[in-house]
């Protein structure tokens, strides 16, 4: 098919770049989601620091040395509920 | 292996470098579709932005989980597609029970869809010109950047921009010959 430099310029302009922050963190889901299994591995393993999590989930996982961001947390929270 | 060469894989190949647990070949995977995904929820079903970013996390990590499912590796766009469309529909229907209709959809989404298909199309065929060719375009076109901020920013005369733009355009339009625009259905 032959397009017209018009319309080629108007294709072009139709897909403006992603915010950096969502793309960075798309990139980033595998390090969170391993991050995520450890987690879960280690309060299964561990009955004071499930319920630490549990109690606050937050504090435990930043005493523990964890950096965990909004999208893991949710995850954790949704599994740890009390 | 550097993202330049990454960028030069196939969609099937890039799918297998992913199974394999290759970091970089998903940062390449995610910056492909980003601009795909972003426009499917923000210029077709016109999300909120909120919504929208939402929507482009869960996709990626939907993907992430069931790259193993992909039956055919060359079909990861429309598949991308159908899963981000498939998210948007979930978010407009907003908590409620009634699943929402085709035809309940905002109006001009199809061919919204469809003209995105193209950009991608052309977008694909852009990352076969040479870099300069490929930066001078998408910062013009994609990103509105103006032909002063463009020199500044590439080191080069303002008034050589839109000859430059002219010659890249004719490249790419080369490069588009033959190809099937559309052919992918979203």
């Amino acid at each position: 098919m032959t397009l017209d430099q018009d319309r080629i310029a108007q294709l072009l302009g139709a897909l403006p770049p992603a915010p950096e922050a969502w793309v960075r963190a798309a990139q980033e889901l595998p390090r969170a989601r391993q991050e995520l299994d450890e987690i879960v591995a280690r309060a299964e393993a561990d009955a004071r620091f499930r319920a630490a999590l549990i109690a606050d989930l937050e504090s435990a996982l930043a005493t523990e040395g964890y950096v965990a961001d909004e999208r893991t947390l949710e995850r954790l929270r949704t599994r740890f509920s009390a | 292996m550097a993202q330049v060469t990454l960028a030069s894989l196939s969609d099937a190949q890039l799918v297998a470098r992913c199974r394999d647990g290759d970091g970089d070949a998903w940062n390449e995977l995610v910056s492909r579709f980003s601009r795909y995904v972003y426009g499917i929820a923000m210029q077709a079903f016109r999300l909120p932005e909120q919504d929208a970013e939402d929507v482009f996390q869960e996709c990626f990590s939907r993907v992430y989980e069931h790259l193993d499912k992909l039956r055919d590796d060359a079909a990861l766009r429309p598949w991308i597609a159908q899963l981000t469309r498939r998210l948007c529909i979930d978010r407009l229907r907003g908590g409620r029970e009634q699943p929402t209709e085709p035809d309940a959809l905002p109006l001009g989404v199809d061919d919204a869809l469809e003209q995105l298909d193209e950009a991608m199309t052309v977008h694909d065929a852009l990352a076969t010109l040479s870099d300069d060719c490929r930066e001078i375009l998408d910062r013009f076109f994609a990103q509105d950047q103006s032909y002063r901020a463009i020199g500044e920013e590439l080191d080069l005369p303002a008034g050589t921009i839109a000859s430059r733009i002219s010659r890249c355009l004719n490249k790419l339009r080369a490069e588009l010959e033959g190809k099937n625009l559309g052919g992918s259905t979203v």
